[in-house]
């Protein structure tokens, strides 16, 4: 399109009145007002600004805006008013917020709940678990691992919590019960008491009833040791091997090992070497009492996340 | 010395020239003030309009921000749905470039909401203070009482119009019987307030007082419309040929009243009467040619259609024409590859974006196999992998499920105690699986199964699959 100006029309275009190289001009098209009227806004926007929220630094200090105050509960739960900043508004919206209203209201509703009626409540669920997994994260994956399994290396230092075997019982009273008081697992080391030949005999029993292929004479010697006084293993073992919750004694019949890397191995005597390995020298595993560190509704979150992370029982 | 200095060098800013357009009537206007009425009907009325819903939000078009929602008619638009918007200003883009190859600026001149809302500030304008001589006569009298009293009150009714737009933008965006209420007992939300205020300063100072400037300085659909222009495109033009004849305009005085008389004389048919000049709400004069300030609005054709009308000479002295037909006598070409290719592009995104909205999901699932672990095995020596679904009932009637899996031998699907749940309408939720398989009856390391959410009792959906995959050590 053609670009005439009406303004230019009529009368001669405007210049700036130099002139270069004898016949040079500039010519000068103006700004529109509005234009410039824009630009004096923004300035004087600018001083009100200055004025009323935090801008100049002088000293070692800066100007803290005039009438324009915020105030929030501290960590101590005392209220604090101080000049408006965008940090303190930030914890005010955490506290007051839409979010942080919805999420008390939540949890409110949660703390009420039995974890019965929390785990037939999907909505419930679905909050406890989100909310849930950060606590765990910060807290508990130190040692069991950000998914509740160790890696590879790590093998017996920690249970694995995502699994279906439960040293302390799955249900979500002895979950609570664990994380609430934490846990003592030990197993005396039997390296002074039963020979290397013994060892043996009990490591293939053991094996023998989870289902292992092992040599039959050797079980068979085992199973009087671990039946019978000299080694006593029964007596947390259970007759059948099965376990004993209340001593966070192992299950030796399912195919879970906690302490022994009986997984880890290839060839049948690796086997009997990991699991021999345990009755010599013991374990003594402690899981620390968190109630001292989290909240009674931080720990219900948490119980209800460790039973979902396995299928619970 | 200051002044010197200006005087010199020109002023470095320049102050607007008021324009005071007279009022005109004709085919142009009438259909300007239809399209006006038609627009304003819609924009002003639309959140009024209630509409029959299963989840009770009964407004016709609703933009639920809290709810991240928008309800258009019978159409719900959720987040996921986004990519439609992008589609949107696609289609709006191509229809832009579209109209603009084949008539210019038909949208500047009459459907652009600048053009409507200064339609309006300047009716306002001529019914408080009466016509452009009048106004003229106003701005440069002395402030005094009837001064002050007949710009007060338009600038008053301005604010009103302004005010009445910004709080009708805001109802769309809550629920109009309800938000209305609460803004006038000062309950309605700060974004409210500040929205409405927001649209109320702005359509004041651009409809009341910037103006054609918007157009001329600020609007960049002026500036880049000349790349989808051509000389095929329609423009609104003054027949120099016709109107100025071989000596140029004359004024229509003695002897020259009939146009006989004129082509003797060697004028054209253009009497000078400045009244095309005179209604342009741009300011400017369209015998000068095309210029950039001209938003095609095609008042001045019916302005000097008026005068012809009054001369019993033939109209179109002012008229819808082409460049082409301007400097080569010939008709202007339709059918152009600029065109063609431009409808080509707009009937593709526009056939997409129908296809995808009435292709819309009502049931939405996806699920993610936890990554740690991978894996576990648990004491009967099974293998369990974890998975997170997410699932979106779009539907505004519950939604009763029923979860399964398929094609994955010896599986088991534990759910806790949500193996069948009911979703609300509109409700979003994240669900835990656990599927458990005998690793000897898999082979391999990982598995495709089938995840399969049925619906009871609602014959209007489809069973819902999804894969996922099993992994074993
Ligand atoms: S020149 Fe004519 S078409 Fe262009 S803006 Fe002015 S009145 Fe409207
Ligand atoms: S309205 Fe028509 S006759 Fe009058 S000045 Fe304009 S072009 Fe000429």
């Amino acid at each position: 399109m053609s670009d005439n100006n009406t303004q230019q029309q009529g009368n001669a275009v405007q210049t700036t009145g130099h002139a270069w190289d004898g016949d040079l001009q500039e010519f000068n098209n103006p700004l529109p007002r509005w234009w410039i009227w824009t630009f004096y806004a923004t300035i004087i926007f600018s001083l009100g600004y200055w004025i009323i929220y935090p801008t100049w630094p002088y000293a070692n200090t800066f100007t803290k805006g005039v009438g324009n105050t915020i105030t929030f509960q501290n960590d101590a739960g005392e209220e604090v008013t101080t000049h408006w900043n965008t940090r303190s508004l930030l914890i005010k919206d955490m506290q007051t917020g839409e979010e942080a209203t919805k999420q008390k209201a939540y949890l409110e509703k949660v703390n009420a709940a039995s974890y019965e009626e929390i785990l037939s409540d999907p909505d419930m669920m679905a909050f406890a678990n989100s909310m849930a997994k950060v606590v765990f994260a910060d807290n508990c994956a130190a040692c069991h691992g950000p998914g509740g399994d160790l890696p590879e290396q790590a093998f017996g230092l920690y249970p694995n919590i995502a699994d279906d075997a439960w040293l302390w019982g799955g249900t979500t009273a002895e979950i609570e019960q664990t994380i609430t008081h934490g846990r003592n697992g030990y197993m005396p080391a039997f390296g002074k008491n039963l020979d290397d030949e013994k060892l043996e005999q009990l490591a293939n029993y053991v094996l023998g009833i989870s289902g292992h292929s092992v040599e039959t004479d050797k079980a068979a010697a085992g199973e009087k040791i671990f039946q019978g006084q000299e080694g006593g293993c029964y007596y947390c073992h259970g007759a059948d091997g099965t376990g004993l919750k209340s001593q966070g004694a192992a299950n030796l019949t399912d195919a879970v090992w906690t302490v022994a890397n009986v997984p880890g191995a290839v060839k049948e005597e690796d086997k009997v070497a990991a699991v021999k390995r345990v009755i010599k020298n013991g374990v003594s595993r402690q899981m620390p009492l968190w109630k001292s560190r989290l909240g009674e509704e931080q720990i219900k979150l948490l119980t209800l996340y460790v039973h979902e992370l396995g299928g619970g029982k | 010395m200051e002044n010197e200095q200006d005087q010199a060098v020109g002023h470095l800013y320049e102050a607007r020239k008021s324009i005071f357009p007279r009022s005109v009537k004709g085919r142009f206007r009438d259909l300007k003030w239809g399209i006006l009425a038609f627009a304003y009907g819609v924009y002003f009325l639309l959140p009024w309009l209630r509409w029959e819903r299963d989840t009770g939000r009964d407004q016709a078009v609703l933009f639920d921000l809290v709810g991240r929602k928008f309800y258009l008619f019978d159409l719900t638009v959720y987040p996921q749905d986004i990519f439609w918007l992008a589609g949107l200003l696609m289609l709006a883009a191509y229809l832009l470039f579209f109209v603009t190859g084949i008539a210019g600026r038909v949208f500047c001149g009459y459907f652009c909401f600048q053009t409507l809302w200064t339609d309006v500030f300047v009716l306002v304008e001529r019914l408080v203070q009466g016509e452009r001589p009048a106004r003229i006569r106003l701005s440069k009298q002395k402030w005094d009482a009837e001064k002050i009293f007949k710009i007060g009150t338009t600038h008053l009714l301005w604010m009103l119009v302004a005010f009445f737009t910004g709080l009708s933008f805001v109802l769309y965006w809550g629920d109009a019987p309800q938000l209305i209420g609460d803004f006038f007992t000062l309950q309605a939300p700060f974004a409210a307030y500040a929205t409405a205020l927001f649209l109320t300063a702005t359509t004041y100072v651009m409809a009341g007082h910037a103006r054609e400037q918007v157009c001329t300085y600020m609007c960049p659909y002026s500036r880049f419309q000349s790349a989808m222009f051509d000389s095929d495109s329609l423009i609104v033009s003054y027949d120099a040929k016709r109107g100025e004849g071989d000596k140029g305009r004359a004024r229509a005085g003695r002897n020259l009243k009939t146009r006989e008389t004129r082509t003797e004389a060697g004028v054209g048919d253009c009497i000078d009467c400045g009244y095309c000049v005179q209604v342009c709400p741009t300011g400017i004069d369209i015998r000068n040619g095309l210029q950039i300030q001209c938003i095609s609005c095609a008042l001045c054709i019916d302005a000097c259609d008026t005068i012809m009308d009054s001369l019993e000479w033939p109209r179109g002295l002012v008229a819808y024409t082409s460049e082409r037909q301007v400097s080569e006598g010939k008709r202007a070409r339709l059918l152009r590859p600029k065109v063609l290719g431009y409808f080509a592009v707009l009937m593709v995104i526009v056939t997409a974006l129908v296809w995808s909205v009435s292709h819309q999901q009502k049931f939405d699932m996806t699920i993610s196999q936890v990554r740690q672990p991978l894996f576990v095995t648990l004491s009967d020596g099974r293998i369990q992998n974890s998975y997170e679904i997410k699932m979106n009932n779009k539907t505004g009637a519950n939604l009763m499920l029923a979860f399964s899996l398929d094609g994955l031998p010896g599986a088991e699907l534990d759910m806790g105690k949500f193996q069948a749940i009911i979703l609300a309408p509109e409700q979003r939720l994240r669900l835990t699986a656990r599927v458990r398989s005998h690793p000897d009856l898999l082979v391999g390391g990982s598995h495709s199964f089938v995840f399969r959410a049925t619906p009871i009792k609602r014959d209007d959906l489809q069973e819902f699959m999804q894969n996922a995959v099993f992994t074993t050590p």
